[in-house]
């Protein structure tokens, strides 16, 4: 793990890279990575979260300054702005299940190539997906999602990266943060080792590339 | 008594001793408020919490304990937070008793269309379809009819939730339940008879010899 600054890491990041964001209605999104991808200006990007917030709080930050050409989610509802941008074919939008896109990137973290669901068996969701029975019961193929990057918010980071969520800003953060090939973490509060004791970490230390550092 | 309140409030009678129940947005959310305050049951919030607890008074919001609306609540004691796969392994595992959801249409077979409307409302199914798919028992409310167009369809023309039917519907008018994979009506709210449902119910439905007035 390495501390860098917000604008070193985000710097990282190219235009059009898939890019996994934690979070649920921006509750439990690292916000300083989103201004910091919007003051950077990197677009084309291929988003992966379960919802696109609303206009100006996470990553609906990316929609208003129109970063994002593919997206991922579960529900758009909320924001407006990312509803027209998918009506007018700005950007291209996969919608999924939540358990299905939870599992998914799950599977991308953990090596295995998807997972069988019996989640959307019989709607429009089953279109074109393998279905596979088991024990006499339908199941969809619903195969992993990885990114290249994992913008993750954590309540405490330790000097070595090993994190602790609070409350319901936990959500997909610990899951996406197996899933990308680099992880990238920015904490409520950094904290010298032993303070979160081992039976709290929730996502280990080398899972985590770069923190970011105070400013 | 308005109409959103008549079927909370009916709703709230299907709710047993330590059930796991999880609410949908609109009239489910209203459900809690009718709960006996001897019945204990565990409200899930599916953004990862069980033991939802009231909106905090002034000033006590935490920004990072808000319902999957993104809305501040609280946590009740004995409450436990977990991750989104955790959350949903508790939804599509069985683990959750009742979920009770909003409906845009159930058909005569029990089948949910609550998700989308083509070319109108496209918001994402979120939650919803495996919450219809994992759930012990789905339990839809809703009103009967919408701009005195009937919910309760001969066959779903929106997309569908799941192909699992549900398992009662309870609205303004009457609770509906699918013993046989038949739409059967099983209460009357008060004060509607079973021809003013009829009238406004576009599915066939099954009348037993005896259909009693809704207890609420």
């Amino acid at each position: 793990m390495k501390a860098v600054s917000v604008e070193e890491a985000v710097a990282m990041i190219p235009s059009g890279a898939s890019v996994m964001v934690g979070g649920f209605m921006a509750v439990g999104t690292p916000e300083r990575l989103l201004d910091e991808l919007v003051r950077q200006n990197k677009t084309g990007l291929s988003l992966i979260c379960n919802d696109a917030a609303t206009p100006g709080k996470g990553v609906g930050k990316l929609f208003d300054a129109t970063l994002v050409s593919k997206l991922t989610a579960t529900h758009i509802g909320l924001n407006p702005k990312a509803q027209q941008q998918m009506l007018g074919n700005q950007i291209s939008v996969d919608l999924v299940p939540q358990g299905t896109f939870v599992e998914r990137i799950r599977a991308g973290g953990c090596g295995l190539g998807g997972v069988l669901t019996p989640t959307g068996v019989g709607t429009l969701v089953a279109e074109g997906k393998r279905q596979i029975e088991v024990d006499g019961k339908p199941f969809l193929l619903e195969t992993a999602i990885r990114a290249q990057f994992a913008l993750i918010h954590a309540f405490l980071a330790d000097y070595l990266g090993n994190l602790a969520y609070a409350l319901t800003a936990r959500n997909f953060n610990p899951i996406m943060a197996m899933a990308a090939d680099t992880v990238i973490v920015v904490a409520e509060h950094i904290v010298p080792v032993g303070v979160i004791a081992p039976d709290h970490v929730v996502t280990p230390a080398p899972l985590v590339d770069y923190i970011i550092a105070n400013g | 008594m308005d109409p959103q309140i008549i079927i909370a409030r009916r709703v709230a009678k299907e709710l047993r001793q330590g059930n796991l129940v999880n609410l949908g947005i609109g009239i489910p959310t209203l459900v809690a408020n009718y709960v006996p305050s001897d019945l204990k049951v565990f409200f899930q919030s599916e953004n990862g919490l069980i033991g939802t607890g009231p909106i905090p008074e002034q000033g006590m919001a935490h920004p990072l304990l808000t319902d999957a609306g993104g809305r501040p609540i609280s946590a009740l004691p004995g409450a436990s937070i977990f991750d989104s796969a955790m959350s949903f392994g508790l939804i599509r595992g069985g683990h959750v008793d009742i979920t009770v959801l909003g409906g845009l249409q159930v058909d005569a077979h029990g089948l949910l269309a609550n998700w989308m409307i083509p070319g109108k409302m496209v918001p994402g199914m979120g939650g919803a379809m495996d919450l219809v798919s994992g759930a012990k028992r789905v339990i839809v409310a809703m009103q009967h009819a919408a701009k005195g167009k009937s919910k309760i369809v001969s066959k779903c023309t929106l997309p569908l939730t799941s192909a699992r039917p549900v398992n009662l519907v309870v609205t303004d008018m009457a609770v509906i339940g699918f013993p046989d994979g038949k739409a059967t009506l099983l209460e009357t709210a008060p004060g509607i008879s079973i021809g003013e449902v009829l009238a406004v119910t576009e599915a066939e439905l099954a009348i037993p010899d005896t259909v009693p007035e809704m207890k609420i």
